[in-house]
């Protein structure tokens, strides 16, 4: 369905340096330096995933997210959508595609949310009964009952965003860009979001690609994680293959009635000790949790036992960390 | 069509909804237009020769042109598309599956209609009730007012045509102020909006002619008050629809050009 092969795209930045002297220089010669946002950048996407595109800042997420709605025009490298070159076929692709970028808004500021969506109706030239049938399921659930009458200025950011993501959908489109849609967004909303992006995907098999920097959204959402830094791709796999892979350790944390002596046990490393509460950390790559647990319950009388992996961000972080982004 | 048809209803219905600076400009511009007239009146009065541009038709063009403003005034921009280009929410609009150039023309087309529905009725009224010599005539024939219409519908879709070129030139130099200035103020003059072309000497006058600005707002005026014959009104038909073509093609052909080089950065 998407298939992006050796992409690239590179930036040129006017730079001088502080001051006058460079200032009145600029304008005559100005000094460019070439920031490359997309290395090489290929992967396959296939019908009714949903995939998490995730990277630091300046990562180049945007970049590829722009180049496969048709907006960025690449230097280098293939992309087909639905049989499609975007930058190409702009037109005939954009009917096919949504977007939402969550930083910014398509909906008009001054006059009520209705009055955008009928714009976008006739601009994608949605029929009437297709129109209303969408309208009426989207302002199920998403909840936009009272909005919809209200002009855009006038909504908090939870129901402006729940507005934009509907306005994307009118036209039933078969793939969804989400740029950072719950980027500012409350928890409830956060989580209606989500709810929704979840159900369209299973209903309405809309194939959906989201860049976010929420791990929650990436754990609650997607099937798939394609890790981008410095332009490269640098992981693409399911969550929980990143997750087992770069997982190196648990937490045990082990109530007990009392040893003196702390044990020695292989592949752990000791936190604390201190009034029968014991911290662990065990290399979870060279030894089970339970082996560790089945050698405790050997030396100590386990009160109580609980195990913690290490969080989803704490992972990501070290993921940045090690390759250099 | 029809998405181009929808844009142009809501943005005319939005533009509608400013009543505030539809006041505000109402005042201004008839302030303007009566200042005008009266300095006028001194020129006139002190002069020795009679002037090719009656004085009657001077007033009638002045009213007309500030009642009509929004239609004929370059200077009339829309910074929504300017910071559209600036902040990067162009992104949308190129998700959208029509033609930019188009989309544009039919933003900036009804943001003018609607500012001169609210504005023109009121100058018009009262300009047509007021004494003699500052009064606004009636059009010169029955024949001269509808070419007046024809020439200032096709003025106007010949003026977003130019603008249109400003616009397009801020995705390079990404500040509008330069070429607003520069255009704004050399269309300005060019189209007979500061001085009335007919006063302007003989060579200047030529000048105005080759461009294509007067065909914006300094031909319907004229017309409507008889400056400018019926039959000498119908050729320039065809200058306006001339120069409509070549505007229009030269400025979809760099949109089309410039929106394959955009450069969207953040977010």
């Amino acid at each position: 369905m998407i298939r992006v092969e050796g992409l690239c795209k590179t930036f040129k930045v006017p730079k001088r340096p502080a001051g006058i002297k460079a200032a009145a220089k600029a304008l005559f010669k100005r000094e460019y330096i070439e920031i490359e946002a997309l290395r090489e950048v290929s992967f396959n996407i296939t019908a009714g995933e949903v995939v998490g595109y995730i990277g630091p800042n300046g990562a180049g997420k945007s970049t590829t997210i722009k180049v496969m709605s048709g907006i960025l025009v690449p230097d280098k490298g293939k992309c087909e959508i639905l049989g499609r070159t975007p930058w190409d076929d702009r037109i005939a692709h954009v009917k096919d595609i949504g977007v939402v970028f969550g930083q910014r808004s398509q909906l008009m500021w001054d006059i009520p949310v209705i009055d955008s969506f009928e714009l976008l109706r006739d601009i994608y030239r949605v029929p009437d009964n297709q129109y209303r049938v969408n309208l009426s399921k989207l302002r199920d659930i998403l909840d936009l009952g009272d909005i919809l009458e209200n002009p855009v200025r006038q909504l908090s950011l939870g129901q402006r965003m729940r507005c934009e993501i509907a306005a994307s959908l009118l036209h039933n489109p078969k793939i969804l860009f989400l740029d950072e849609p719950t980027i500012g967004l409350d928890a409830v909303s956060k989580i209606a979001v989500r709810r929704f992006i979840k159900d369209i995907n299973r209903e309405n098999g809309v194939t959906v690609i989201l860049t976010t920097h929420d791990m929650g959204d990436v754990e609650a959402l997607t099937d798939r994680i394609l890790l981008i830094g410095k332009g490269e791709i640098l992981f693409d796999g399911s969550f929980n293959k990143l997750k087992s892979s770069y997982n190196s350790y648990s937490i045990l944390t082990v109530d007990h009635s009392g040893c003196d002596n702390a044990p020695t046990i292989a592949n752990t490393s000791m936190l604390s000790n201190i009034n029968g509460r014991m911290v662990l950390q065990v290399d979870t790559k060279h030894r089970s949790i339970s082996s560790v647990i089945n050698q405790l319950s050997d030396i100590l009388e386990i009160r109580d036992i609980s195990v913690e992996t290490r969080p989803i961000e704490e992972i990501i972080a070290a993921l940045y960390k090690e390759y250099h982004i | 069509m029809k998405p181009y048809i929808s844009a142009l209803r809501v943005r005319f219905l939005n533009g509608l909804q400013y009543r505030a600076a539809a006041l505000g400009g109402l005042t201004t511009q008839f302030f303007w237009g009566a200042m005008a007239i009266f300095l006028y009146q001194a020129f006139y009065q002190s002069g020795s020769q009679p002037q090719a541009f009656k004085y009657s038709e001077l007033v009638t063009y002045i009213w007309l042109q500030q009642a009509f403003l929004a239609l004929i005034m370059l200077y009339d921009w829309d910074y929504e598309l300017f910071d559209m280009i600036t902040s990067g929410n162009i992104s949308y609009e190129l998700c959208r599956p029509c033609h930019i150039y188009g989309l544009w023309y039919t933003k900036l087309l009804s943001k003018r209609l609607a500012s001169a529905t609210l504005r023109f009725s009121p100058i018009v009224i009262i300009a047509l009730l007021l004494p003699t010599p500052y009064r606004l005539s009636l059009p010169h024939s029955i024949m001269s007012f509808l070419l007046f219409i024809i020439t200032m519908i096709l003025g106007l879709l010949l003026l977003v045509a130019i603008s249109m070129l400003i616009y397009i030139s801020v995705f390079k130099t990404m500040s509008p102020v330069g070429s607003m200035a520069f255009i704004g103020i050399t269309g300005e003059f060019f189209s007979g909006m500061t001085i009335p072309i007919p006063l302007m000497p003989q060579w200047l006058q030529r000048v105005c002619y080759i461009m294509p600005f007067r065909w914006t707002a300094d031909l319907p005026l004229r017309i409507y008050s008889g400056n400018i014959r019926v039959e000498q009104g119908l050729v320039s038909i065809g200058v306006q629809l001339l120069w409509i073509l070549i505007l229009v093609s030269v400025g979809s052909i760099m949109m089309k050009r410039i929106t394959k080089r955009v450069v969207v950065q953040g977010g």
